[in-house]
């Protein structure tokens, strides 16, 4: 794969604060990579989405940037930090990136906190002093903080929580921060009020904000740019906007349109079939059996990210016949009726 | 909360009044006349000593009544009199109860300090030739019978090396720890392979958590994952485990008493049987189910200390 | 697409671990042993000869002679016999009672189910052999004793153990069925709910065996079980063990060597027998 495919129109090589790059991760007994030929990249202040349907491996790309794998796996590529390295790191080092640069929102608070421990210790540990742990509280937005120190989890709401952990991921001041679905579990206006603080915190500290969620339409109206993953690969990158006008992918159109929308009486398309598990293999694009505008080419078509005009890319064959074309009419590659493919013109 | 205490503590009487009845009444199971059986047997039965069994235990009275005014005595720490001795029970117990519970405490000591630290080193090295080694260790443990391991200890440490004495209690406090040593890692090893399994097994549960992952994550040092995640979730079971045995050792006290010589009620029981010396053998039994049951009670008590999530939930 | 079943979780059929292909080879040796005893000892168990007390290993003795010059190897040999029908004789007490007990507090329920559930509890608050004790001190000692009394001692494990397979047994519809073709209760728990938790309860007692072994060879070391001149290991320990302090081990190792060896190869072998017969 070229440099020039990983670059997108936001996030200059040079600046950015997480490159993932190649990233292909392989786990004993799974009969496919669980990370395969990823690339990603935030740059500073930057708020980026990794959408995806569970076990697409968005949280695994998203661990990844913490040097934490899977047991067992073994990973190729590079995840490099602020130019360092993050896959060569051990020990002492890969400790002391997992405290200082990079801090994860966990997806669900309650099992992220130790229920036996006070919320302040679970913030000290983070590096917080007993002090800042309060200022760090209140800066979350949590009513009386110096007594949810002294608390313990079980007596604290989901909401609420929620505030805890992303006060603890504050704690150590880092420069990325990963929101794992972070409100999902959330009901909706505590959801709005956390996604408010996250942009006002990635504002104020010139955060990078890695949002990972399963939910499209809520990745395109939060953040600057989207990566869509599916079974392990990135098969759309977008700035935001771009993504939500003219989803390149088929699988993106999929996504958008299977969830409801207020202004439009379009009706609903599920995408048939459902998500491949670790054992399924793929001869060529995953999302064959599932596409509706598969041809035969697809079935042994290998995917990789194709250049589209506006910067952004997208891993479909379809994308790679029409091209620019497609792009500069209406957006919407259309995939051509008579299958005349450039195969493997990007990776031969 | 106070509601469910009450109702624990009715329940805990219950089957200590249940559990006393069953030693009581035994006597009354036993063939033949129980007034022969309570006189030691028929050998040196004479009928002054028979008539003063019969109006010792009231035997002409319903079994209730007997039991009764028997449980009121014991209370009063009117445990009889012994036939063989013929001391009162009470002062038979209480000269030898120190050994037995100096024993409990030592082999205690023992087994909670070497079988949770096998149990934490097993976990932290996990799947390592450390975890199978303690792992096969304790399954080794946990098959010898204590008296086994008594004769094994004596064989090596008493006579071949000559390190410890082979039997007696010993006097003062240093020379009490080294007769004591051998008697306390015998009761002591079957407890030891019990708590590590459960030291491991809890501390791989607790190991499983998300959190400990998150605090992974968070860049926490793996010692203060293992220490304050991993140990402190899994010292539920842990203590819950070592309280059960060690309520469990005062009956441990028989074999192992026996074994070395040692002069507790443990061995104050076996002799009892032997000689049918009735009164003491019940005094000693319901000794030990009493401290059973209090023990376990005490632990359970213990338990929402440990966990906030119980008390919580409880209140 | 092709599907392939991963082997994410190593499979715990298939290859048996060494361990327990050892022990079950030591169960075997030891049963023929014991089945083959007055075969394979050189003398009979209860030849005193006092001109060749405590001697140690040599040609004429293998594993040398107790302090009434008994041959320790042929007494082991012998002692297998009791030190293993024994365990096996107290289980089947445990079964009976505890299959009944359990069976009927999980079809009656109500106040059977207490009132089972109150006994276990009685029970179970007499700590390790103290209950057995108990019954022994009452009934006196002996083998009959000691294996009726821990068979009573046994049976609210089991008890319990099999309510709780029961109780689930008792939802399955083919129970229903049979009730509905007005088949009585005791039939359909003789016929097809205890024949159906058989399996189970087999495998959880080989479990207990190794415990009912330790358990009647304690009790017999301290005097309550089986009685001279029985070559029972437990009683043989006992009557070794005067013999340690005068630097002659081999009278209480070769029996407590034995009972342990025999009682480690149940444990290994039993856990994954229990695995074996409790997956149907």
């Amino acid at each position: 794969m070229t440099e020039a495919l990983l670059e997108t129109e936001a996030a200059p090589e040079t600046g950015a604060l997480l490159d993932i790059a190649d990233l292909t991760l392989r786990v004993p007994g799974a009969a496919r990579p669980l990370l395969d030929s990823v690339s990603l990249s935030v740059a500073p202040g930057e708020v980026v989405a990794l959408v995806g349907e569970s076990g697409s491996g968005k949280s695994t790309t998203a661990k990844a940037a913490l040097g934490l794998f899977p047991p067992g796996s073994t990973a190729s590529g590079s995840v490099r930090f602020d130019g360092t390295e993050v896959l060569g790191l051990t020990g002492e080092r890969l400790r002391a990136h997992r405290a200082r640069s990079v801090a994860l929102i966990h997806q669900d608070p309650r099992a992220a906190l130790n229920p036996v421990r006070r919320v302040g210790d679970f913030l000290v540990e983070r590096g917080a002093t007993r002090s800042s742990a309060v200022e760090l509280l209140a800066s979350v937005g949590l009513p009386d903080p110096e007594r949810r120190v002294r608390q313990r989890p079980h007596e604290l709401s989901g909401g609420m929580l929620q505030r805890v952990v992303i006060a603890g991921a504050l704690a150590a001041r880092p420069r990325l921060l990963l929101a794992d679905e972070a409100t999902s579990a959330l009901d909706v206006t505590t959801q709005a009020d956390i996604l408010a603080l996250l942009r006002g915190l990635r504002a104020e500290h010139g955060l990078g904000l890695l949002f990972i969620t399963h939910d499209l339409h809520l990745a395109a109206a939060y953040c600057d740019r989207v990566y869509v993953m599916y079974a392990g690969r990135v098969v759309e990158s977008r700035t935001a906007k771009a993504l939500f006008t003219t989803p390149a992918h088929p699988y993106t159109r999929g996504l958008l349109s299977c969830s409801p929308t207020l202004d439009t009486h379009t009706p609903l398309h599920p995408i048939p079939g459902r998500p491949p598990s670790l054992t399924d293999t793929f001869t060529g694009c995953p999302f064959t059996t599932r596409c509706d505008q598969a041809q035969p080419t697809c079935e042994t078509w290998h995917p990789e990210p194709v250049r589209l005009p506006d910067g952004g890319t997208a891993a479909c064959v379809a994308v790679t016949a029409v091209g620019s074309r497609a792009a500069g009419r209406h957006g919407w590659a259309q995939p051509q009726a008579d299958g005349t493919v450039k195969n493997g013109a990007t990776h031969e | 909360m106070p509601l469910r205490l009450l109702r624990r503590l009715t329940g805990v009487l219950a089957t200590l009044l249940a559990a006393s009845f069953v030693i009581f009444a035994a006597v009354y199971a036993a063939p033949g006349d129980p007034a022969v059986f309570l006189a030691g047997g028929r050998d040196k039965l004479t009928p002054e000593r028979l008539a003063q069994v019969r109006a010792e235990y009231h035997l002409d009275e319903p079994l209730f009544v007997q039991y009764g005014r028997w449980l009121w005595d014991c209370l009063h720490l009117d445990l009889g009199r012994s036939f063989k001795y013929s001391d009162q029970v009470a002062d038979l117990v209480a000269a030898r109860f120190p050994t037995t519970l100096q024993l409990v405490l030592y082999a205690t000591v023992l087994f909670v300090v070497l079988g949770v630290g096998a149990g934490v080193l097993a976990a932290v090295k996990r799947s390592t030739w450390v975890d199978s080694a303690v792992v096969g260790a304790t399954t080794l443990a946990a098959s010898v019978p204590s008296f086994v391991a008594a004769i094994a200890l004596v064989s090596l440490f008493g006579v071949r090396l000559g390190w410890f004495p082979v039997t007696g209690g010993g006097s003062g406090f240093l020379d009490t720890v080294r007769h004591l040593t051998l008697p306390a890692l015998s009761l002591a090893l079957g407890a030891l392979a019990i708590v590590s399994r459960v030291t491991r097994q809890a501390m791989a549960d607790a190991a499983a958590s998300d959190h400990v992952e998150a605090a992974r994550a968070s860049g926490v040092p793996e010692r203060d994952i293992v220490r304050r995640h991993v140990l402190r979730n899994a010292l539920g079971p842990i203590v819950t485990m070592c309280g059960l045995v060690m309520a469990g050792m005062l009956a441990g006290t028989v074999v192992v008493e026996t074994a070395f010589g040692l002069s507790g009620i443990g061995s104050l029981l076996v002799g009892a049987i032997n000689t049918h010396d009735f009164p003491v053998a019940q005094a000693v039994l319901l000794l030990m189910v009493t401290g059973y049951i209090v023990v376990t009670t005490l632990v359970d008590a213990v338990h929402p200390l440990l966990d906030p999530r119980v008390k919580g939930a409880a209140g | 697409m092709t599907a392939i079943a991963p082997p994410l979780v190593p499979s715990v059929r298939g290859r048996r671990p060494i361990g327990v292909v050892l022990a079950g080879t030591v169960l075997a040796l030891v049963v023929i042993a014991a089945v083959c005893a007055p075969l394979l000892a050189p003398y009979a168990p209860d030849t005193i000869d006092l001109s060749s007390s405590l001697v140690g290993t040599g040609r004429d003795h293998l594993l040398g002679t107790d302090s009434s010059g008994q041959d320790l190897l042929s007494r082991a040999l012998y002692g297998a016999r009791s030190s293993l029908i024994a365990p096996l004789a107290l289980l089947a007490v445990a079964a009976v009672l505890g299959v009944t007990l359990g069976v009927l507090a999980a079809w009656r329920g109500g106040w059977v189910d207490a009132l089972v559930s109150r006994l276990t509890d009685v029970m179970y608050a007499f700590p390790g052999l103290l209950f057995t004790v108990l019954i022994i001190a009452v009934f006196g000692a002996g083998m009959t004793t000691s294996v009726l009394a821990l068979g009573l001692a046994f049976t609210p494990t089991i008890a319990k153990y099999t309510r709780s397979l029961a109780l689930s047994e008792a939802r399955k519809p083919y129970v229903d069925a049979y009730r509905v073709q007005g088949m009585g209760g005791l039939r359909i728990c003789a016929r097809h709910v205890v024949p159906n938790l058989a399996r189970a309860v087999l495998g959880y007692l080989v479990v207990l065996f190794g415990e009912a072994l330790m358990s009647l060879a304690t009790l017999s070391y301290l005097g309550f079980g089986a009685q001279p001149p029985s070559s029972d290991w437990g009683l043989m320990v006992q009557e070794g063990q005067a013999a340690i302090v005068q630097g002659a081990m081999l009278p209480a190792l070769v029996p407590g060597t034995a009972i342990a060896l025999v009682v480690v190869c149940f444990n290994v072998v039993g856990v994954r027998a229990a695995d074996r017969l409790g997956r149907q």
